[in-house]
């Protein structure tokens, strides 16, 4: 038996990352165009492809590992993140992907969620965020807004909807970030980023489900619209946003607020955004900002430096050999009291 | 009974020391009272010593119950024995009670005349009070005519041997565990060494509390030669063992150690993902310790994400294994069924508890056997092994881990409260006794399609690992093409695949040992049980067939699928007699596999069962009531 040569970095190509199975997405979903770019992303990493593993639960978009040509495990409703984790435990070197959905991450696997986000993992969870659940026809979701009807909500949901960035930051995420479906390039740079963080990266992508609630991020996602309701994020850069990039972020005590650029305010009144402030205040003050009453944040909301569990724990692991040495199994059975019967 | 005597008011004297076969005690007292360390002591130096040993420790599940309190005793029984021991015992022999609640709760298991031995200072009317006595029972002269009742004021004699020690008054209280430990260590001519060396072992860093420990401990024992309260001491000859080099070993430590070995012998990293659960978190505890082996512990926040996380870590090439009780085992059926459709290996081990739901953390029972075998959505086999003892525990896991890399499929470990806690010697192996496990890990052949899902002799699947170039492939919970591993749902594939991974798991049945039959190949009446159980059936049909009487017995580690012969062996019994910690569970998978006559014997307290009730059981049938 020989050893296959994986192919050459160089020449990893998005086409080396399709896999033999047909894509089961109904048309016009949002999902195809989050593929599109993985597939771009993932040769540019520097990676070789048998080293990518996509880890996913249940939803459609938990179908994604099948159309990549990586390691791949669909698991079971909203428990990506537990099996991702214990991977990445076993082998650090590989490169681990969570693909998740609002229902899959927030509902029935929210704890999951926030547990390998605070643990640090070098992993990637790409949330993508219709707002309702898909596969299973149509029922509102923890992101669906209020009052929202659906199938299961004749008159109006009367959940209030959680905020996937909000959660991450909560429980001090190292990368957030936002990107949306139809924004190709955007979506293709915030990923690459996210897959370059070391420690989790949390990616909210708002993607449109074409079937059960389509429009549902018109705002953010019709060109025309799209620059008075979302504000792109840049590092140290002043906060503006607006067709004319005539309005801007101000913070007034402890609150954000939209001012109109002219009229003695200017680009120095404004927040600067700093994605790398140790405390996650700002990152939080953005994650609450909802359309209509403000513009949405796209881009990298947070990226900090922070120990990663995996490598903490395999050098306890080398520390505890340093010590005492590799241990024999002898030594260990007979700890403690021992005898002898002639 | 007792006039309070001072080790200088008397010269010791010479006393009437007596042989005996086997003995029974118990030490019981409140939670905070340090019973179950008095008893781990007093098992570890009487193996030490040579005798056999079975200890049963048996403790609240409140950590801190009131103080005084019925709900709060804590007690440790050790069975030590010149002949081989099989279970804890079932009589008392002698019981050290610390206080009121520890006389009221444990003296029903006392055998009339049995020695009793009370902290008679602990008798105040409020300790009386909450242990709901109006009465002083050390007054009660029923109870002093039923019994050897020996008052000890303990407490301050304690207090006095610590005198000018510098000690609050309160630490000087928490070594009387150790005055009463030293009373029995004379009362049984047990060696005092073992025990020194722990104290100052464990207490290297607290000199003080090492030296007051230690003059408790030994004031005890001067105590025991000098009263005139016990005129006699005993002596238990040692036990004819096998040679070799020994240890005591609960259960819960074997399994650790068990699943270390088996990490070792098959060359993958050891990874337990696990959730703290009652009676199941010592493993956890002893396998964090083994970082210098590799072994990767994840306490994971849920039980659910404990075996996902080992899922993943199989997926990886790991040993991944998660351990639980009946409560988590719930919450995890359904990433069972993950690893059963995705062909991983797997270890989930159950230490069962009382049930349902929460039910009594820290007692044990067999209620969750059909859990094991049955318990999941859709048509979910896996194999399923039960310990029969604690030393058991360490060969169940290695043969659970052959098991599952062999067939690639989960395989259920049950243990039990019983033998997770209880301790036996244990015959210490050497690693270059113990045979390697042998796991391929496929590379890809040049110009061959790689198929997830193709299938050797045994119907296993392929282990490929990520980060193999060429074996890039997914795998899920939706049904599998057979051979291809794609997701499909079409019919006749469907009734393939759940044929084939029911066969993978029957064919287990061709590695794994015929059942053998103790006692008659063949005759009136079969024992058969499973498990924690094996202690007490054993000895209690060695009993019957001691009598004269014929019993044959038989015990299955193997519940799924069962041993090849098994079948063979009932239809050569008229009778089959099935004694569980549950309402018949074993019973219902025999009758249903092999339309037998089975007769069941259920306990379902909590406890283990008494050699006495079975043996009671069996004669009852024998004798045709
Ligand atoms: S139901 Fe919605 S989310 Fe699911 S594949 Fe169709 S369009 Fe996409």
């Amino acid at each position: 038996m020989s050893t296959i040569p994986s192919i050459p970095l160089d020449v990893l190509k998005p086409a080396d990352f399709a896999s033999d199975q047909d894509v089961r997405w109904c048309p016009g979903c949002g999902d195809y165009s989050i593929l599109a770019q993985i597939k771009k992303v993932l040769p540019k990493l520097g990676i070789p492809r048998e080293n990518f593993v996509f880890v996913s639960g249940i939803g459609c978009s938990s179908r994604f590992p099948y159309y990549l040509n990586t390691y791949g495990f669909h698991s079971i409703h909203g428990r990506a993140p537990g099996i991702a984790t214990g991977l990445k435990i076993a082998r650090p070197e590989l490169s681990v992907w969570v693909i998740t959905g609002d229902g899959d991450g927030l509902s029935i696997g929210g704890n999951h969620l926030i547990h390998a986000i605070r643990r640090n993992l070098d992993i990637n969870i790409i949330l993508f965020n219709n707002r309702i659940y898909g596969l299973t026809k149509g029922q509102f979701s923890p992101t669906s807004e209020l009052g929202k009807m659906t199938k299961s909500s004749p008159f109006g949901t009367i959940d209030n909807p959680i905020r996937p960035l909000t959660v991450a930051l909560g429980v001090e995420a190292s990368f957030v970030a936002r990107s949306l479906d139809v924004d190709p390039t955007h979506l293709a740079a915030t990923l690459e980023r996210a897959a370059r963080h070391k420690g989790t990266s949390f990616v909210e992508v708002y993607q449109d489900c074409n079937v059960f609630n389509h429009g549902a991020y018109d705002y953010a996602a019709d060109k025309s619209t799209r620059p008075d309701n979302v504000l792109y994020l840049e590092h140290g850069k002043p906060m503006i946003f607006g067709k004319n990039r005539d309005k801007g972020l101000r913070l007034n005590g402890l609150r954000l607020e939209v001012v109109q650029l002219g009229n003695g305010i200017t680009e120095d009144d404004l927040l600067f955004h700093d994605e790398a402030a140790p405390d996650g205040t700002l990152a939080y003050l953005l994650s609450q900002m909802r359309y209509p009453e403000f513009p949405e944040p796209m881009g990298v909301l947070r990226c900090v430096d922070k120990p990663r569990y995996e490598a903490l724990a395999h050098e306890q692991i080398a520390q505890a050999k340093a010590k005492a040495g590799e241990g024999k199994l002898d030594d260990l059975y007979g700890e403690g009291d021992v005898w002898t019967v002639n | 009974m007792l006039e309070l005597v001072t080790q200088e008011a008397k010269q010791p004297f010479r006393k009437r020391v007596e042989e005996l076969q086997a003995v029974t005690i118990r030490f019981a007292g409140d939670s905070g009272d340090g019973m179950q360390l008095a008893g781990t002591q007093f098992s570890i130096s009487s193996a030490i010593f040579g005798n056999d040993i079975s200890t049963l420790p048996d403790y609240p599940a409140e950590i801190r119950a009131p103080a005084g309190s019925l709900g709060g005793v804590s007690g440790f029984q050790i069975n030590f024995s010149a002949n081989p021991v099989h279970t804890p015992g079932d009589r008392v022999n002698a019981l050290i009670a610390m206080n009121p609640a520890a006389l009221k709760t444990n003296l029903p298991d006392v055998e009339p005349g049995g020695l009793v031995v009370v902290n008679s200072d602990a008798f105040t009317k409020s300790d009386l009070a909450k242990a709901g006595y109006t009465d002083n029972p050390l007054e009660d002269e029923a109870l002093n005519a039923r019994y050897r009742l020996v008052k000890v004021p303990l407490s301050r004699m304690n207090a006095e041997a610590l005198a000018g020690s510098g000690l609050t008054a309160k630490i000087v209280d928490r070594c009387k565990n150790f005055f009463a430990l030293g009373l029995v260590y004379w009362l049984y001519d047990r060696p005092l060494e073992p025990t020194l060396r722990w104290i100052e072992e464990k207490f290297a860093k607290k000199p003080e509390i090492a030296d007051a420990n230690i003059r408790s401990l030994k004031a005890g024992y001067s105590f025991g030669e000098t009263t005139d309260a016990f005129a006699v001491s005993y002596r238990v000859a040692k036990a004819k063992i096998a040679p070799g080099r020994y240890r005591t070993i609960t259960g819960n430590e074997a399994t650790a150690l068990g699943l270390v070995t088996a990490a070792k012998k098959s060359g993958r990293t050891l990874f337990y993902g696990t959730y703290p659960i009652t009676p199941a978190s010592e493993i956890l505890h002893q396998l964090s310790r083994y970082k210098n082996f590799g072994v990767l512990t994840f306490q994971a926040e849920d039980e659910i994400a404990g075996i996902t996380s080992a899922i993943g870590a199989a997926f990886g090439g790991a040993m991944g294994v998660t351990g639980t009780s009946g409560p988590g085992m719930a919450l995890k059926t359904e990433a069972i069924g993950l690893a059963v459709m995705t062909e991983l290996p797997l270890i989930i081990i159950n230490v069962q508890r009382g049930g349902p739901s929460t039910g009594l953390p820290t007692k044990t029972e067999q209620a969750d056997l059909l859990q094991a075998v049955v318990g999941r959505n859709g048509e979910c086999p896996v194999p399923v092994l039960a310990a029969q003892s604690p030393t058991d525990c360490f060969w169940t896991a290695i043969e659970a881990w052959q098991i599952a890399t062999r067939f690639m499929t989960p395989v259920i470990v049950l243990s039990d409260g019983y033998i997770a806690n209880g301790a036996e010697p244990w015959r210490i192996p050497t690693e270059a006794e113990i045979p390697a496990i042998e796991v391929p890990t496929p590379q890809a052949v040049p110009n061959e399609q790689f198929y997830p899902y193709a299938r050797n002799a045994d119907l296993a699947r392929p282990w490929a690992l990520p980060g193999t170039p060429g074996l890039e492939h997914r795998i899920g919970g939706l049904e599998k093409q057979n051979i291809t591993g794609a997701v499909c749902y079409e019919a006749q594939n469907h009734d393939k695949m759940v044929r084939l991974r029911a066969q993978k798991v029957a064919n287990v049945a061709k590695v794994i040992p015929p059942v053998e039959v103790s006692g008659p190949p063949s005759g009136d009446l079969l024992v058969i049980g499973w498990g924690g159980t094996y202690g007490a059936i054993t000895a209690a049909c060695q009993e019957v067939r001691a009598r004269g009487r014929q019993v044959s017995n038989l015990h299955l580690r193997h519940l799924n699928p069962f041993p090849a012969n098994l079948g063979e062996v009932l239809a050569r019994f008229k009778r089959i007699l099935v004694p569980e910690l549950n309402l018949g569970q074993l019973l219902l998978l025999l009758r249903g596999h092999f339309q037998v006559n089975a007769i069941g014997f259920s306990k379902v307290q909590g406890k283990p069962f008494l050699m006495s009730e079975i043996e009671a059981e069996i004669l009852r049938l024998l004798d045709g009531e």
